[in-house]
């Protein structure tokens, strides 16, 4: 049984990408977007790095079919999440809710591009502060410019 | 005997990067010339060496060498041809043969055509990339040697996985390694900068058409294989954010950062420490695609590979090289004093920016792309990332860049007038607001948010066209002045000015094919009549046909629009008997104003056949963009300044700075 699962797992992605069956449509089209748009957050469990929506392993399959049920039902999308969630846990979902454990997943970015911000502006407003300051003459271009008369230190 | 003779040319280029990983550096502490040359010929000699062993291996892929382990696992006799060849490189150790003949490539064109790089810094550049050649021949040879023989010898192959059986995925990685590997020559470049303890304009101007060439090629892979996943993995998705797509991704990021910056250095001798931290970090990021692609630790599509082995050989590498030339980064950069003085609006102060969004935008994909990893790792819980966190987290940046694009490549160095760059650019504005409009009008129903991004992708275009015109004084100049202007232009800035509408063609086609695309999903019979978007798709069947080492069942449908028949299409299914794998063809009608793309699915119970239709709006000029970027970036490449002699180099710091060690 374990064998078969890792060859499901290996040779899932690999497989023909067939997804939503045409059994599966809803009648109803607004309710069958939601489904669709619900399918492409939800893993399909099976799979590496797929939703629900883009596979066709059996598992995806049931899972649609189960969100499809919920809305059926007259769940809200969040309704339905909470209840896949319930019973798959949070790693069924490809956006990970914000908690303590993803808190770094998703403040990351905004909290580095603050500190960059902060820095890049520190540099540009250094670099606009700062004179421009010629090099040092080297000692052949002092003597030189003694040589013309001229106090290289005044 | 030809792939002994392969093997043992492995093993000599080995000894060779192992001896031009110190005499060079030697002789350019010491200022002996003779060990210094002797990198130019010791490059040269790896090149032939590694050239001869992979022309070995090709051998006996071409000629269904059975004996050799590889070519069992991974061709079969009755392949066609292309993909025996490409069958060299579509499996673990032909890639990492294919890696260092692409470095020991990019090592004899320094050698080669480097004259105008002073001896010291080549001698020093080329070591560091004997260093890494010596890495990674260790690698192939003691974990992932290709010429293993077998006995006794099978009377067939197992045949290479059907999905990569396709010219586009066998032309993938050629590319891709062109930019991957080609990243190691700015980062060769910046150690040896670090090792010198000089960066000046003159060593931006070398690094640059290295990075360029690098950009460029890992460009095409990408969008190679983007346009792969469209139309073979049978639903038309283009990026899918999976861990080896974002892995070839970051460095793509870190490097057009990169060449930006390396702009600056060239041309007002700032931001000197970042841009080595970016040579460094570029070519890194590209250690860690070749980890995270080799050792199957975040397996998915494209990973052909999970041996824990070699995957904690490639991560010591990794760890060696960024975690050594972060190190000397550390000891070093703070000499480098910026010297450019500019004010806060100025072209600096728009690629500074530019690099704050890119690299940020990197930090995000590489956050989500290892989160999952660290989570697992750190604590029992499981989370996954998936496209909805990468849409989200990276979109925000992209608008932001490219809002920025058209202002900051329309400053002035040194000091700029903001409002007066605007007075310039209105008409892009205007122009670009307009064309929002007329999709809003035009294609009714899709997102708010979809006219807008119409109207950001064109202000990129238009940006560019409008400065262009204001560079050559046009209208303000006669006609012929201003064409004089336009055909003195640098070519660096007509690669510039391509690159960035490439970005603009992209983002176009990127928003349409998220915002208008429209499906179809059905049981039809034959003779059934699909509406969608208006068209008719008339289903004529499904015919059993016999392909060259796969047999098919091809849908044929035929397209009409307003009762006209506009084409006729072919849907395959391809069943491959000797790996026993089922691939598609979907049946596209390619344009540039949609594509029309029919997937067959299986058979039903009452006869009739799964049958998706989708309509994919603009999705060509997506790979149309990254063409443009290409063709910017290799004209950028041959302009003169990267031909002609040696770039007058800055004095030499006293030695009171710090003695090269």
């Amino acid at each position: 049984m374990r064998a078969l699962v890792i060859a499901a797992m290996l040779w899932a992605p690999m497989s023909l990408v067939h997804a939503v069956e045409p059994s599966e449509v809803l009648p109803d089209a607004a309710l069958e977007e939601r489904a669709r748009d619900l399918s492409k957050g939800l893993r399909c469990l099976v799979c590496r790095n797929q939703s629900i929506d883009e596979s066709d392993a059996d598992l995806a399959k049931d899972l649609r079919v189960v969100v499809r049920e919920r809305l059926v039902e007259g769940d809200s999308d969040d309704q339905v999440l909470d209840y896949v969630v319930a019973r798959y846990g949070e790693y069924v979902l490809l956006k990970p809710r914000f908690s303590p454990l993803s808190a770094a997943l998703w403040l990351g970015g905004p909290l580095l591009l603050l500190a960059g911000g902060l820095v890049a502006w520190r540099q540009v407003a250094a670099r606009s502060a700062t004179p421009a300051v010629a090099a040092p003459l080297t000692e052949a271009e002092r003597a030189r410019l003694r040589d013309l008369g001229v106090d290289p230190d005044a | 005997m030809i792939a002994e003779l392969g093997h043992f040319a492995l093993i000599l280029a080995f000894a060779i990067a192992i001896a031009q990983s110190v005499i060079p550096l030697w002789g350019a502490h010491k200022g002996y010339a003779e060990p210094m040359r002797f990198a130019q010929t010791s490059a040269m000699m790896s090149f032939l060496l590694i050239g001869f062993s992979f022309a070995a291996l090709t051998y006996a892929f071409v000629n269904s060498d059975f004996s050799l382990r590889v070519v069992y696992a991974n061709s079969h006799s009755d392949k066609p041809y292309l993909f025996k060849i490409a069958g060299v490189w579509g499996n673990h150790e032909g890639s990492m043969l294919l890696w260092v003949l692409i470095l020991a490539l990019y090592g004899a064109l320094v050698a080669a055509f480097g004259n105008n790089i002073p001896p010291a810094l080549r001698a020093r550049t080329l070591s560091v990339q004997a260093m890494i050649a010596v890495a990674f021949l260790a690698f192939i040879l003691f974990t992932s040697n290709p010429f293993e023989r077998m006995d006794p010898v099978p009377v067939d192959g197992t045949g290479l996985n059907p999905l990569l059986q396709d010219w586009a995925l066998a032309a993938h990685p050629p590319f891709l390694y062109m930019g991957y590997v080609g990243l190691s020559m700015p980062f060769s470049f910046a150690v040896a900068a670090l090792i010198e303890g000089r960066v000046d304009a003159a060593w931006a101007r070398w690094v640059r058409p290295w990075t360029l060439l690098a950009w460029s090629t890992l460009t095409v892979g990408i969008a190679l294989g983007s346009y792969w996943a469209y139309y073979e993995l049978g639903w038309g998705g283009w990026w899918f954010w999976d861990p080896v797509e974002n892995a070839s991704f970051m460095p793509w990021l870190i490097a057009a950062a990169l060449l930006h910056s390396a702009v600056v250095v060239e041309k007002r001798e700032t931001l000197k420490s970042w841009t080595i931290l970016l040579a460094i970090m570029a070519f890194s990021l590209s250690l860690l695609g070749t980890f995270i692609v080799r050792s199957g630790l975040l397996t998915s599509v494209h990973a052909f590979a999970s041996d824990p082995e070699r995957g904690v050989f490639i991560l010591a590498i990794l760890a060696i090289a960024t975690g050594g030339s972060l190190a000397l980064y550390a000891w070093r950069a703070p000499q480098m004093a910026p010297e450019g003085v500019f004010a806060p609006v100025s072209r600096e102060s728009g690629l500074i920016l530019n690099n704050l969004l890119l690299s940020v935008a990197t930090a995000v994909v590489l956050i989500g792309t290892l989160y999952p990893l660290f989570v697992e790792a750190l604590t029992d819980e499981k989370i996954s990332v998936g496209p909805p966190f990468f849409d989200m987290g990276f979109s925000p940046l992209m608008i932001a860049l490219l809002i920025a694009m058209p202002i900051g490549a329309a400053l002035p160095w040194k000091r700029g007038d903001l409002p007066r760059v605007m007075k310039k650019l209105w008409t892009a504005a205007a122009l670009s607001l307009a064309v929002g409009a007329i999709f809003a009008m035009w294609k009714s129903g899709g997102p708010l948010f979809a006219p807008l991004g119409i109207a950001l992708a064109f202000w990129a275009i238009f940006g560019v066209i409008v400065d262009l015109g204001e560079r050559v004084k046009i209208g303000r100049a006669p006609a012929s002045e201003s064409l004089r202007r336009l055909v003195r232009l640098p070519r660096a800035a007509w690669g510039q000015a391509m690159a960035h509408i490439g970005v603009g063609v992209c983002a176009f086609g990127i928003v349409g094919i998220t915002a208008w695309a429209t499906e179809d999903i059905r049981v039809a019979q034959k003779g059934d009549m699909i509406p969608l978007s208006g068209y008719d798709i008339r289903f004529d069947g499904v015919e059993r046909m016999q392909g060259p080492n796969y047999r098919i069942d091809g849908g044929r449908f035929t397209v009409f629009r307003d009762g006209e028949q506009i084409a006729e299409l072919l849907s395959e299914k391809r069943f491959y008997p000797v790996q026993r794998t089922q691939t598609t063809e979907a049946g596209i009608r390619a344009s540039l104003v949609e594509d029309i793309y029919i997937v067959l699915g299986d058979r039903q119970d009452n006869g009739g056949w799964a049958v998706r239709s989708y309509v994919k709006p603009f999705a060509n000029w997506i790979w149309l963009g990254a063409l443009i970027m290409t063709l910017g970036g290799l004209l950028s490449l041959t302009d003169r300044r990267h031909r002609v002699g040696a770039p007058n180099r800055t004095k030499a710091p006293e030695p009171s700075v710090v003695p090269a060690e």
